[in-house]
């Protein structure tokens, strides 16, 4: 039987590494980011220097400046915006009536439609890319608002993720709702969506998260750079041959300060989110 | 008028499964009647099907004079307790016992007025500002009654409304509960499996199994005349000790041989029914408050003690009667230990028969 200083020693051992991996950890993820903002200050041959220069000798602060002017970042920032918060709202609206609709309703082929919603969620994102490129350029809207929103107007995660919200509601709540006289939409609108507010919260987050690095969909759908978002404008300072990583890296500052600055605020709900999905 | 009248009621699930499959049953307005039964005897699809959550298969369902097999749960006057009380999380409990009044477009002041009336009756009134989950087990109880009460509905159903509770607090809630039905004087229809339950709160009681009514009267006679070994077995706690006997016949006397005994068996129990029985072996029931452990020079049986289990005012004794298990309720003082020889005699006048094919009673 272990003595108790044994079992003290033992458990400060397990505690000294489980730190000591959790700041391994959190350096590697916060290396990138260090990375970029060191390189933004740098000159093009501080960045491509072997070996390679942490500190920049002065701080170089023109590359901001160089970033601006190459791209037209109001119109980044408000394309992002809008595409952020039109997804967002669908995967909202329309998730949150499938996912009940999935959870609480009982109809004709529910089961098979919702392995559709699963074999969806399943497969690749970037195999719907063609197809529904050519139903947004047949429909004539690429290079608009609506051609970045298109992809996210139905979730399947959102509808798979809001489904099981819905299913942990028990049915008694919703069957007191009609025996006070709600019908199916107001049981749906007055007394079971605002019970799935975290989740809501959660989806909102991981959805904004998403839209906001979508690069892929952004490049193939709007190429007028008036139209583009953030991720995709900044895609576009990456030359042929060349890159200005100084530039570069001063535009994805400017780029993430927005989602900075909405985490830093939202910091609680976003935890929260991850952690009741059990996301990445 | 809110009488309740099944007539030939069917009620078959997806599947061919049929829970309910031929219930006649009539429940006068005003009445407090106890659906009780174990679990999946139908009880609460009943329940379900008289609030309109459950579509009929078959069959008429009369609310008044007034067939519902099709109205909506809103139009049948009716209001309905869950067992996990169903509030609405997301409210405050003036909200909760109001949303139905909001709904029905009701003046404003008017549901002001109804929601204080019963948060008064409830003792809820300093509550109406919470939400449910600021709330005790007892007082979510109570948020739901007041939810049903201030629709002023003909009928109230209550689907196992105690069984979250504590002990201490089911026994408050169940005199709270009878209080409500006197005061309100509406029809009360209410699922238990708790046989306490049903004995303590209804003026009448319809015992369930597979969906078919095995027993439907007053408390006193379920627990006196019991119609079959289900109710008997159901009805009770202790539940009735049950010992195979045979019938014999001597002298005129009718007599049951039981565990190397002979039971001399009451004048008043129908001779020709039991001259049907001379020879064949019956089931004898009889109550543990009905058998007396005391040592006298008169006793039936002979038993040893196995178990005594004290519950303050009376003791349980467990005891092994050649090899049949029979429950007696003793006096605290009983002064019989575990492994202690009993001589146990039976209150002869409380002696039930039951048919051992076909568990019905034969005698009383």
């Amino acid at each position: 039987m272990k003595t108790t200083a044994s079992l003290t020693r033992s458990k400060r051992i397990t505690t000294f590494l489980t730190y000591a991996a959790l700041i391994l950890g959190s350096v590697i993820m916060i290396f990138p980011f260090v990375w970029m903002i060191l390189t933004s200050s740098k000159t093009i041959p501080e960045s491509l220097a072997i070996p390679p220069t942490i500190f920049p000798k002065e701080l170089i602060l023109s590359n901001f400046q160089d970033a601006m002017e190459s791209l037209p970042f109001l119109n980044l920032y408000w394309n992002t915006a809008l595409m952020i918060v039109f997804r967002v709202l669908c995967a909202i609206v329309f998730s949150s009536m499938a996912g009940y609709a999935f959870a609480k309703l009982n109809f004709k082929g529910k089961n098979f439609l919702f392995g559709i919603v699963l074999v969806q969620m399943s497969l690749p994102s970037q195999i719907f890319i063609i197809p529904q490129y050519q139903m947004v350029a047949h429909m004539g809207l690429a290079n608009t608002i609506f051609a970045l929103v298109f992809p996210g107007l139905v979730s399947a995660f959102g509808v798979f993720f809001l489904r099981q919200t819905y299913m942990g509601i028990p049915n008694e709540i919703g069957e007191a709702a009609y025996l006070d006289g709600c019908n199916q939409w107001q049981t749906f609108t007055k007394v079971m969506f605002p019970l799935t507010g975290t989740s809501v919260a959660a989806l909102t987050i991981f959805t904004a998260v998403f839209a906001y690095s979508d690069l892929m969909w952004p490049l193939v759908v709007n190429s007028d750079l008036k139209m583009m978002t953030l991720s995709s404008g900044l895609a576009t300072l990456r030359g042929q041959f060349t890159t200005n990583f100084p530039v570069l890296m001063a535009g994805s500052l400017l780029a993430m300060l927005p989602m900075v600055i909405l985490y830093l605020i939202f910091q609680r709900q976003f935890i929260e989110g991850i952690a009741s999905t059990g996301g990445k | 008028m809110a009488s309740i009248t099944f007539k030939h009621v069917e009620k078959t699930y997806p599947g061919n499964v049929t829970v309910v499959p031929d219930l006649n049953l009539e429940i006068q307005d005003k009445e407090f009647v106890i659906l009780v039964g174990p679990s999946g005897c139908g009880k609460s699809t009943t329940l379900r099907m008289i609030a309109g959550l459950e579509d009929i298969t078959s069959g008429e369902l009369y609310i008044g004079d007034r067939v519902v097999n099709d109205v909506a749960p809103k139009d049948r006057d009716i209001a309905m307790v869950f067992q996990n009380y169903a509030l609405y999380p997301h409210m405050t409990v003036y909200k909760n016992i109001a949303f139905g009044l909001t709904l029905q477009k009701i003046p404003q002041d008017e549901i002001d007025r109804r929601v204080h009336e019963a948060a008064r009756a409830l003792d809820l009134e300093h509550l109406l500002n919470r939400k449910p989950k600021a709330l005790s087990g007892g007082q979510r109880q109570r948020v739901a009654l007041g939810r049903a009460m201030v629709r002023n509905p003909a009928v109230f159903l209550l689907d196992e409304p105690l069984s979250n509770l504590d002990a201490k607090l089911r026994t408050a809630m169940r005199a709270e509960i009878s209080r409500l039905h006197k005061r309100l004087q509406t029809t009360f229809v209410y699922v238990t499996h708790d046989q306490t339950e049903a004995m303590t709160m209804g003026d009448r009681i319809v015992v369930m199994k597979n969906g078919i009514i095995q027993q439907n009267d007053t408390p006193q006679t379920l627990y006196d005349y019991p119609c079959n070994l289900f109710v008997a077995g159901f009805i009770g706690s202790p539940q009735m000790n049950f010992l195979d006997a045979v019938i014999a016949e001597e002298d005129g006397k009718f007599l049951a041989r039981t565990c190397g005994s002979s039971i001399v068996l009451p004048e008043r129990m129908d001779k020709q029914a039991l001259g049907a029985y001379v020879g064949k072996t019956v089931v004898l029931g009889v109550r543990p408050e009905d058998v007396d452990a005391a040592v006298g020079p008169n006793y039936d049986l002979d038993a040893t003690v196995e178990i005594a289990e004290l519950m303050g005012a009376e003791i349980h004794l467990h005891l092994d009667c050649q090899g049949s298990k029979v429950v007696v309720r003793a006096p605290s003082t009983y002064p019989g230990r575990v492994g202690d020889a009993a001589k146990l005699s039976l209150n002869k006048e409380k002696i039930h028969l039951f048919d051992k094919e076909t568990e019905q009673a034969i005698a009383h």
